[in-house]
């Protein structure tokens, strides 16, 4: 019953050349594999260092593959010449994590929006009227298109971030930690746009994030990355609520629960866990 | 050569980029600037209307001219071959500012554009052009400009552009720094994923930020062509047949003694070209540097700033048992504002009141803007420049340290108030050891001995949980990781007995399993200290794992305080009740991808 996966990676290796004749390059992803089918958002946990940026970065083609294979309805893009890469830009696109950087501070919204469309070759006033419409789906007011970056904040920026990455009506969106540098409240109004546009447009998105409330609330399925391998991969709810590997357990118990009763609960579960983990490692090695 | 010019910083021009648009109108309006440009101006139309303006044929030598004096035929006389001095002069300005900015732009385009390739591509290029470019500069420049002079003959164009190669590197390490100062911003993913091609990006994106320090660059270098082209003619190694400034002053400097006023002419050429391309150069880069606009200093004598402190008093909370412990910190009515450029004051902190026990912890919370830790910073009096407490009073222990002299501050910041940073590694200086970071503060503030403050230190360092303390102690910043670099911080903090931590998000930059344990290690210093804490903080987890009260922050004012488990359980004020409506911790999972089946069979019909 299940779809056709849009994106299949494959024992996906990434690896860093490191500075210096002799050294051993840094391996970033160590073998991974994932997939993700149309309509689908899949939510890619882990914490900083743990492979999980990168493995979006290699789907967009930024990172160094050294080995495995990212298939994309069915053709491996893993190492594609620019010029072909360049042609998959209205199929996979991308909303960065920092909404600072990631906008050209002398570009105006107008044309930053129209820098994709315009690689596509569509005519001035079907950009503007496109744009325009870009503008409405994301949630801002249709005058924003002639201001600079700077005059908006950060929820704003992100949003116009979407509108760039929704421009080319891709089928994939990497979304690397869009909503981290948000506000509480903005990041949930974000969050929710999301999942509208999923549900209006039918994207797949590869949501990367270091928060596991966030990731549950948008993903149908959830991977857990650590030390640049996936270490549990399945049901949203599932993994972030009843985890089965020791990782991913630490991790859910580690954040604190914004409630000062259910907190000190979790705290004691926190330090059962973590007995009960290293006992585990000792009778291990004993063993 | 090309290093005594003062390179320009790209990164000021990157930073202000935005601004850009009204520097061409700025430089205008700057007194330097403007006389630069015009005396520029003025020289490049002389250059150009020389055939017009010159009175008689510069190289048209009269006999019984020679050494003419000013007057009549001759405006400014004629020179040793009686050639008509002004006529020379013109036509030496064409030849001279055409030889300089020929050099120039045979070294930016040469400059530029590998400059731009090796930042862009890096790769072998960058390695092969770096190369070749250390072996142009580690050439004696002079020496060459004579080698090339008696290999290719006395051409101006030639021996000018054998100087552009010269000057090349200037340009190139310009851009490449520049490049590589920008191609790793995520607008230049965000392109590239977008589909624009390289050569669009580095048109659009790149180029963009580098044309403003490669203008002051060309103008900067244009003076030294200048110079250099000039002095090459003035030993009489150019072409004899184009009137230059340096033939013209080689000329007049062999008649010095029977016409001295001849050497003003081209001197004068020569001093006011090069002055107003350095001044226009400097101009521009004051300019661009100048572009977010410092604040107006308050003069003595004008209206005192009137501090706004209206608005709703906060929904405060019962406490839920007696509290007998003393209070500690108690801040009232404070109002912390910025001076703006136009004189006036931003409010950023609206008049907040709120009070520290001794031994207990207080979360300041809200969102970005709220102004939770300008009071943090305020109550240290760290404000950046520019920020000021306008009213209201922090009375700590006795003492309003709103009104209190930096110097008695000192005494308090570190020993009675000590403070957690949110980024732990930027509050490290790299430089030092941690062991040496944490010796010097206790044997200023404890009045303790170097070996005894090293003890502490190391007992220290094991109490906040660091598996090797002695390895950690002679480490520098960098070899640790974030987590323990904020240990050490804490450590610090600890370190001098104060009575009260102010905490500015202290586990936000850290990951979950690690912010996990610093709070875990927070918890239980507090309570073996008995240390009043302040922590500012977005998080509600923080807020609910250790704080005793709250204070929650919108818009620079509180609206509501009073006991943790009381607010946590019934948040009354509306943006309380909002951002608790923001948490996602409790929310329902997703679920699996419904009609996912279905969705394709849809896509399937549709496509047939």
């Amino acid at each position: 019953m299940n779809a056709e996966p849009l994106l299949v990676i494959d024992d996906l290796v990434v690896e860093y050349p490191a500075k210096g004749f002799g050294k051993r390059p840094f391996r970033a992803l160590k073998g991974v594999s994932l997939d993700i089918r149309p309509g689908e958002c899949v939510g890619l946990v882990g914490e900083s260092g743990s492979g999980k940026t990168t493995l979006g970065r290699a789907v967009l083609g930024l990172a160094p593959v050294t080995g495995g294979s990212v298939r994309f309805k069915g053709r491996d893009i893993s190492h594609l010449k620019r010029k072909q890469r360049r042609a998959l830009s209205d199929e996979i696109q991308v909303v960065f994590q920092d909404p600072y950087s990631s906008l050209n501070p002398s570009l105006t919204i107008e044309q930053t929006l129209a820098e994709p469309l315009r690689v596509k070759k569509m005519s001035a006033a079907d950009a503007s009227k496109r744009i325009r419409g870009l503008l409405d789906q994301v949630g801002l007011p249709a005058n924003s298109a002639d201001r600079l970056p700077r005059e908006f904040s950060g929820g704003q920026r992100q949003r116009i971030a979407i509108a760039r990455a929704l421009a080319l009506s891709p089928e994939l969106i990497v979304c690397d930690e869009p909503v981290s540098a948000l506000d509480l409240s903005t990041q949930a109004r974000v969050l929710d746009l999301f999942k509208d546009i999923q549900e209006a447009t039918g994207v797949a998105y590869l949501f990367v994030s270091h928060d596991l409330a966030v990731v549950r609330h948008l993903s149908h399925r959830v991977a857990v990355m650590y030390h640049g391998e996936i270490v549990e991969y399945g049901d949203g709810g599932q993994v972030t609520s009843a985890p089965e590997h020791p990782y991913t357990q630490r991790l859910l118990l580690a954040a604190p629960v914004p409630d000062p009763v259910r907190q000190e609960q979790r705290r004691a579960d926190r330090r059962r866990l973590l007995e009960s983990q290293r006992e585990m490692e000792v009778q291990a090695g004993v063993l | 050569m090309s290093e005594s010019a003062s390179t320009p910083t790209p990164a000021v021009a990157t930073e202000l980029r935005a601004a850009r648009s009204h520097v061409g109108r700025r430089i205008l309006r700057n007194p330097t600037g403007l006389v630069a440009l015009i005396v520029l101006t003025v020289m490049v139309l002389l250059a150009v209307f020389a055939d017009l303006l010159a009175p008689m044929d510069p190289s048209k030598a009269n006999i019984q001219d020679v050494l003419a004096p000013a007057g009549g035929a001759h405006p400014l006389g004629a020179d040793s071959a009686g050639r008509d001095v002004l006529s020379r002069l013109l036509f030496a300005t064409r030849f001279s500012i055409a030889g300089a900015l020929w050099a120039v732009l045979i070294a930016a385009v040469i400059g530029v554009t590998s400059g731009l390739i090796a930042g862009y591509y890096q790769k072998w290029f960058e390695s092969v052009s770096v190369w070749v470019i250390s072996i142009i500069q580690a050439l004696p420049g002079i020496v060459v400009l004579l080698a090339a002079r008696a290999v290719v003959g006395p051409s101006i164009w030639l021996i000018m552009a054998v100087f552009g190669v010269i000057l090349s590197p200037a340009f190139y390490r310009l851009t490449y720094t520049a490049v590589v100062g920008v191609r790793n911003e995520l607008f230049i993913d965000a392109a590239r994923v977008a589909g624009v091609g390289d050569a669009s990006i580095i048109g659009r994106h790149i180029l963009s930020v580098v044309r403003a320090p490669i203008i002051i660059q060309a103008a900067l270098l244009a003076g030294i062509g200048i110079a250099v082209q000039s002095g090459l003619d003035f030993l009489g190694l150019g072409d004899t047949n184009v009137p230059t400034w340096g033939q013209m002053l080689s000329d007049a400097f062999s008649r010095m003694y029977q016409a001295p006023i001849l050497l003003i002419w081209p001197s004068l050429a020569i001093a006011l070209t090069s002055i107003s391309l350095v001044l226009f150069g400097n101009a521009l880069r004051d300019e661009l540097e100048r572009a977010a606009g410092k604040p107006k200093k308050r003069r003595r004598g004008t209206a005192a700033y009137v501090p706004d402190a209206s608005g709703d008093a906060p929904v405060t909370h019962d406490e839920e048992r007696a509290d007998d412990r003393a209070t500690l910190l108690q801040v009232d009515g404070l109002v912390v504002g910025y001076d703006q450029p136009d004189g006036g004051v931003k409010q950023v902190v609206n008049g907040v009141s709120l009070t520290v026990r001794k031994g207990e912890v207080h979360g300041l919370i809200g969102e970005s803007g709220s102004g939770k830790t300008q009071t943090a910073w305020s109550i240290l009096r760290l404000l950046p420049a520019g920020g000021r407490i306008v009213a209201g009073t922090v009375s700590f222990d006795g003492k309003d340290l709103a009104h209190l002299s930096e110097n008695a501050m000192v005494k308090i910041r570190g020993r009675r108030i000590a403070y957690i940073p949110q980024e732990p590694m930027s509050n490290l200086d790299p430089s030092f050891t941690i062991g040496s970071q944490l010796v010097e503060p206790m044997t200023v503030t404890l009045g303790i001995s170097k070996a005894e403050a090293k003890e502490r230190a190391l007992a220290l360092l094991g109490r906040v949980g660091l598996p090797d303390p002695k390895k950690t102690f002679d480490s520098y910043p960098h070899e640790v990781s974030g987590g323990q670099a904020q240990r050490v911080l804490i450590a610090g903090a600890v370190s001098c007995e104060a009575d009260l931590i102010i905490a500015d998000e202290p586990t936000t930059a850290l990951d979950v399993t690690v912010q996990a344990d610093i709070l875990d290690l927070l918890r239980a210093l507090q309570s073996d200290l008995h240390v009043a804490v302040l922590i500012v903080t977005h998080n509600f987890g923080v807020v609910a794992d250790l704080c005793d009260r709250v204070s929650v922050m919108q818009n620079g004012r509180i609206v509501e305080t009073g006991p943790a488990r009381s607010i946590f359980r019934n948040p009354r004020h509306p943006y309380t009740r909002s951002l608790f409506d923001a948490i996602l911790e409790d929310g329902a999972a997703r679920g699996p991808l419904a009609h996912a089946a279905d969705r394709n069979t849809i896509t399937e019909r549709s496509a047939r």
